[in-house]
C-alpha cells in the first residue's frame, strides 16, 4: 500500500506503568483534529478502578444530556483495566469499550479480546477517548514505540475488516515477527447503515500467519466508528515482556496463574472443551434444556435438527492443536477458528479464508434462531458479518424476527424486494446481508437497524401489525436478546432484561441455578441473585478481565467443598481473583470488596441511562421473553405447559390453547412486575429503577452531578416504604 | 496421567516430533536419562544445576527435581517431550539441532502456559530470578558430578 497522507502528528513520552496504571489517558479529536494526554486522579482510580470505569466516567465528562450517537461530542472509549495485559493469568487481555448507543440512545459497553487493551495501556495510557468526526476517512494511529500519535488520510481500497486488518498489520509492521506487535481496530461497510455495527480487535496469529478478529460485537461500536470517518484504529507496541504492568507480587501472580493453567490442563477435556470448541460446546446442552433459541425464540429445541449442528461437528471443523488464546497466557483457548475455508458467495467468493469462530452465540442467531442447521452457511455468515461489521447476535435475533414477520404475513415479498424469507431460506438470507453492506437496499438498511427501529418502520411503511411485533420483537431497551431462551427462568427475565444496557448474557446467566436446579424460589432470592452476579460480573470489566476462566472450568472439587448455591460462585477462583488484583496493585481488597467496586460503577452507569434517557430508562420484556405467544408454540410443549398452569391453580382443560396463553401471559406478567420491584429494592434503587440519594452516598458516588441526575428525575411516591 | 496423554500424543504427532532429523540423516534426541534405583540423594545435582545457571547453590532453583518423601526416591527431569511448545503463543519454545527443547527468552512474554501444560511438572519458575520459566536444556553437567551415575546424558 502507499504510504498514507499525515492529517496530524503529535509526540509524546510514553508513561510508565507503575502497579498496573500509567494514570494517563488520551483524548483525540478526529474532527479538530486535537490532542491531550489527561492525568487520572488518585479518586478516579478509587471510585472507577479501571476498564468500563474509566470508559464511562470519560464519557459522562464528554457528553451532553442530549447526546444522540450520531452527535460529534459521541465518544468511543477503550480501557482495559489494571490487570489488562498481564501475562500470567488466563484471560486477562479483554478491552472494554463504551459509547452511546445507536440501537439504545444510552451507554453501551461492549467488550473485546485481541491485542489491543494490553498494547494501548503498554503504549502509556490507561484509556483512550475518541471524539468528533472527521471529514474523510482516517486511521487513527498510536505509536507506543515512539511516542508518536497519527491522524492518516486513509487510502484503503476495501474497508471491510478483514481486507482493513490484513492491510494494515502489513503496513505497520517492519517484517513478519512484528506484526504480533500490532493491533487493529475495525469495522465494515455494513457498519454504516446498521445500527449494530461492530467493532473487531485483531491479533496476528504466528502459526496460521493471519491476522485474528475478536469483536466488541455489541451495541453499535462499528457504527460510531464508521460515522466519525475512522476507518480503523492502530496501535503499535513491540516490546512484550512478562512484567511490563510492573506489578508489586510477581511470585503470587505467578502462582495462581500457574494453578489455573494446571486446572485446565487438567480438567477442561471432561469439563467445558473450551479448548477443543469453545463456546460452541454449549449448543446440544442448551438443546437439550429447552434453551437454544429456534426460530425466533418460538422453541428451545429442535430434536430433529441438532445433531447437525452439535459441538461436535464444530470439533471437526475447528483447526485442532492450535494455540488458540486472544491474549498471551490465555490457556483456556476458546478463540476457534476454521481454516482454509472457501467462501461461497459474495465479494470473497472463491477465496479461501480463516475465520475466527463460530462461538455459540453465533452458532445459535445465525443457525437454529433463523432456522439454519447447515454450520457451513453459519460459518460464512459468521465471516461475512465479521467483515462487514456487524454484530452476529443483534444481526441474527433482527433476521429471526424478519423471518417470522414474513411467515406471519406482516411482510411480504415486495416490501422484502424480491426475498424470500422464511425461516431456513439460507440464500436468500445470505443476500439479505450482504445487501445489507452494499447499502442501497432499502428493506435490508432496515433490518441493519435493529427491532426496535423495524417494529416502527414495519408498521408505518408496510402496515404490519403493530402489537403481533411488539409480543415478538426480542429487545430491551432497543438492544437484540442474546442466544438463550429465558422463558421459563423468572430470574433470567431479570438477567436479560433489569440489565444496565438490555438483554446481553454478560450480567447473570441464572437459567441453570433457577430453572433447573431450582435454588432461587423466592422473588428474595432470585433479587439476591440479580445483585451479585451482575456486580460480579462487572467486576471483570473493571480490571480487564475475561469472564470466561471464572466459571468455564472449575476446581475439581469445587462441587465437593461447596454447598450448590455457592459453588455456582466457584468461591477458589473468586479468592484467585482477589490474590492476582492485590499482587498487581499492592492493595489489599477482600472478596466482599469485589461486589463493592462493581456497585460502584453499576449504579454510576445505571444513573447515566436515567440521565440520557431524561428519567425515562425503562425495562422492557417482550412476551414472547415470558413464555409462549402462538399456539404452536404451547402445542410443542402441551403437557410442560398445561402443568405451568396447574401450578398456579388454573385447570386447563376446558381452555382453548389461545385462553391458556392468555391465562399464562397474565399471570408471567405479574411476576414480572414483582421480580423487578425486588430488584430494584435489592439494588437501592426506587420504583423507578432509579438509584437513590442514599444509594450513592453509601457507594461514594455522590458527586453533584450524579446527585443532580437522580434529584431531577425521582419523585416521592416513587421511594420503597 | 490418563487426561495428558491423549493430549500429548495429539502433540508429539502433530506439532512437534520427538525426535530431529539431523543433517547426516540419523535421528538423535539428547536428554537426561534417569536411574532413580542408583540415586543417593546426594543432592549434588541440583548444587550444579542451580549454581551453573542462577549462580546460587538452592535445590529450588534446580531444573532437575530431586525428592525423597519417605521410601520414595524421585528423580523428576525434562525429558524433552516438545508438549511445552505446542502451547506456546509465541513459539518461543523451539527444538534445537540436538533435539533439546530451548526457550528464546526474546520472544517468551513469561506466560507460564508451558508450566502449567507440562505433562511431567519439569516446566518451572522463580519470580525472584525471572519472569521467564526455565527448563533442563541437556547440558549433562548434571550428570558429570553424579557419582552413582544416576543421571546420564544421551543421545538416542
Amino acid at each position: 500500500m502507499e504510504k498514507m497522507k499525515v492529517i496530524a502528528e503529535w509526540t509524546y513520552t510514553p508513561a510508565p506503568i507503575e502497579r498496573g496504571y500509567t494514570r494517563k489517558t488520551l483524548y483525540v479529536n478526529v474532527g479538530e483534529p486535537r490532542m491531550e494526554i489527561k492525568d487520572v486522579s488518585q479518586d478516579m482510580i478509587d471510585t472507577f478502578t479501571g476498564g468500563r470505569g474509566f470508559d464511562l466516567k470519560l464519557l459522562w465528562d464528554a457528553v451532553k444530556d442530549t447526546t444522540k450517537w450520531n452527535d460529534p461530542e459521541n465518544e468511543i472509549v477503550l480501557s482495559g483495566g489494571p490487570l489488562c495485559g498481564i501475562t500470567q493469568y488466563p484471560g486477562a487481555g479483554k478491552c472494554y469499550a463504551a459509547f452511546i448507543s445507536p440501537l439504545s440512545g444510552q451507554t453501551y459497553d461492549s467488550n473485546s479480546g485481541g491485542y489491543w487493551g494490553p498494547l494501548s495501556k503498554f503504549s502509556g495510557f490507561d484509556a483512550v477517548e475518541v471524539q468528533g468526526k472527521a471529514e474523510k476517512d482516517i486511521i487513527l494511529f498510536i505509536n507506543g514505540d515512539e511516542g508518536k500519535i497519527q491522524i492518516l488520510e486513509s487510502n484503503l481500497k476495501d474497508l471491510n475488516a478483514y481486507a482493513v486488518t490484513e492491510t494494515l498489520h502489513e503496513y505497520f509492521a517492519v517484517d513478519e515477527a512484528d506484526k504480533r506487535n500490532i493491533s487493529v481496530i475495525s469495522t465494515g461497510k455494513a457498519a454504516e447503515t446498521s445500527y449494530y455495527g461492530c467493532m473487531n480487535m485483531s491479533f496476528y496469529d504466528p502459526r496460521r500467519k493471519v491476522a485474528r478478529l475478536k469483536q466488541a460485537g455489541r451495541g453499535g461500536g462499528g457504527s460510531i466508528m464508521r460515522d466519525k470517518k475512522i476507518a480503523a484504529m492502530v496501535v503499535k507496541f513491540s516490546k512484550i515482556g512478562g512484567n511490563l504492568n510492573n506489578v508489586v507480587d510477581l511470585d503470587t501472580l505467578q502462582r495462581v496463574g500457574v494453578k489455573l493453567h494446571k486446572e485446565i490442563h487438567d480438567l477442561d477435556d471432561v469439563q467445558c472443551k473450551m479448548r477443543k470448541v469453545g463456546t460452541a460446546h454449549l449448543n446440544e446442552i442448551m438443546d437439550e434444556y429447552h434453551l437454544l433459541p429456534t426460530n425466533n425464540y418460538k422453541f428451545g429445541q429442535n430434536a430433529a435438527e441438532i445433531s447437525k449442528i452439535h459441538s461436535a461437528v464444530y470439533e471437526r471443523l475447528f483447526t485442532q492443536g492450535m494455540p488458540d488464546g486472544c491474549w498471551y497466557g490465555c490457556s483456556m483457548s476458546c478463540a476457534k477458528a476454521v481454516d482454509g475455508f472457501t467462501v461461497q458467495t459474495g465479494p470473497c467468493k472463491g477465496e479461501k479464508v480463516t475465520v475466527d469462530g463460530p462461538e455459540y452465540e453465533t452458532v445459535a442467531s445465525l443457525g437454529s434462531n433463523i432456522g439454519v442447521y447447515d454450520p457451513l452457511w453459519t460459518i460464512e455468515a459468521n465471516f461475512y458479518a465479521d467483515h462487514y461489521g456487524m454484530d452476529t447476535i443483534s444481526l441474527g435475533t433482527a433476521i429471526a424476527f424478519v423471518c417470522e414477520c414474513y411467515e406471519l404475513g406482516l411482510i411480504t415479498k415486495k416490501d422484502t424486494n424480491g426475498l424470500e424469507l422464511n425461516f431456513g431460506s439460507k440464500d436468500d438470507i445470505m443476500e439479505l446481508i450482504h445487501r445489507m453492506a452494499d447499502g442501497k437496499d432499502e428493506f435490508a438498511s432496515m433490518v441493519a437497524k435493529g427491532i426496535r427501529y423495524m417494529k416502527k418502520a414495519f408498521a408505518e411503511k408496510f402496515k404490519a401489525d403493530a402489537k403481533t411485533m411488539e409480543a415478538i420483537g426480542m429487545e430491551g431497551q432497543g438492544v437484540e436478546t442474546s442466544e438463550y431462551v429465558p422463558k421459563e427462568s423468572i430470574a433470567q427475565w431479570g438477567g436479560y432484561y433489569l440489565t444496565l444496557k438490555g438483554p446481553q448474557h454478560d450480567e447473570a446467566w441464572l437459567i441453570f441455578m433457577d430453572m433447573v436446579n431450582k435454588q432461587l424460589p423466592t422473588f428474595e432470592d432470585k433479587a439476591e441473585a440479580l445483585h451479585y452476579f451482575p456486580n460480579f460480573r462487572t467486576w471483570f470489566s473493571l480490571v480487564g478481565l475475561c469472564k470466561l476462566p471464572w466459571n468455564d472450568v472449575e476446581p475439581a472439587n469445587n462441587r465437593i467443598v461447596n454447598e450448590p448455591k455457592e459453588a455456582a460462585k466457584v468461591p477458589e477462583h473468586v479468592q484467585n481473583y482477589v490474590d492476582i488484583f492485590n499482587a498487581v496493585t499492592g492493595k489489599g481488597i477482600r472478596k466482599e470488596d469485589l461486589i463493592t467496586m462493581s456497585e460502584k460503577v453499576y449504579n454510576f452507569q445505571r444513573v447515566f441511562q436515567v440521565r440520557m434517557k431524561q428519567g425515562e430508562a425503562n425495562h422492557n420484556i417482550p412476551l414472547r421473553a415470558l413464555g409462549p405467544v402462538f399456539p404452536d408454540e404451547w402445542e410443542a410443549r402441551r403437557e410442560y405447559y398445561d402443568g405451568k398452569l396447574r401450578e398456579i391453580g388454573i385447570d386447563p382443560s376446558a381452555l382453548s390453547t389461545e385462553e391458556k396463553i392468555k391465562k399464562l401471559q397474565e399471570y408471567r406478567l405479574g411476576m414480572w412486575e414483582g421480580l423487578k420491584m425486588a430488584v430494584y429494592k435489592r439494588r437501592g434503587w426506587n420504583k423507578k429503577g432509579i438509584p437513590t440519594v442514599e444509594t450513592l452516598k453509601r457507594l461514594g458516588i455522590d458527586y453533584p452531578d450524579v446527585v443532580a441526575v437522580v434529584e431531577k428525575y425521582s419523585k416521592p411516591e416513587d421511594n420503597f416504604d | 496421567m490418563r487426561l495428558f496423554l491423549p493430549f500429548c500424543i495429539l502433540n508429539l504427532a502433530v506439532e512437534t516430533s520427538r525426535f530431529v532429523q539431523t543433517d547426516q540423516g540419523g535421528i538423535i534426541l539428547r536428554w537426561l536419562k534417569t536411574y532413580v534405583e542408583k540415586c543417593i540423594n546426594c543432592g549434588k545435582c541440583m548444587e550444579t544445576c542451580s549454581k551453573t545457571y542462577f549462580k546460587e547453590e538452592n535445590p529450588s532453583l534446580s531444573r532437575v527435581v530431586v525428592t525423597n518423601p519417605g521410601a520414595g526416591q524421585n528423580i523428576s527431569v525434562c525429558n524433552q517431550c516438545g508438549a511445552c511448545m505446542a502451547v506456546c503463543p509465541t513459539e518461543a519454545l523451539y527444538r534445537d539441532k540436538n533435539g533439546v527443547v530451548q526457550l528464546d527468552k526474546s520472544k517468551c512474554t513469561s506466560c507460564l502456559m508451558c508450566v502449567g501444560f507440562c505433562p511431567t511438572g519439569n516446566m518451572l519458575y522463580a519470580a525472584s530470578k525471572q519472569t521467564e520459566p526455565f527448563k533442563c536444556v541437556a547440558c549433562g553437567l548434571c550428570a558429570k558430578v553424579c557419582p552413582t551415575q544416576a543421571l546420564v546424558l544421551v543421545n538416542d
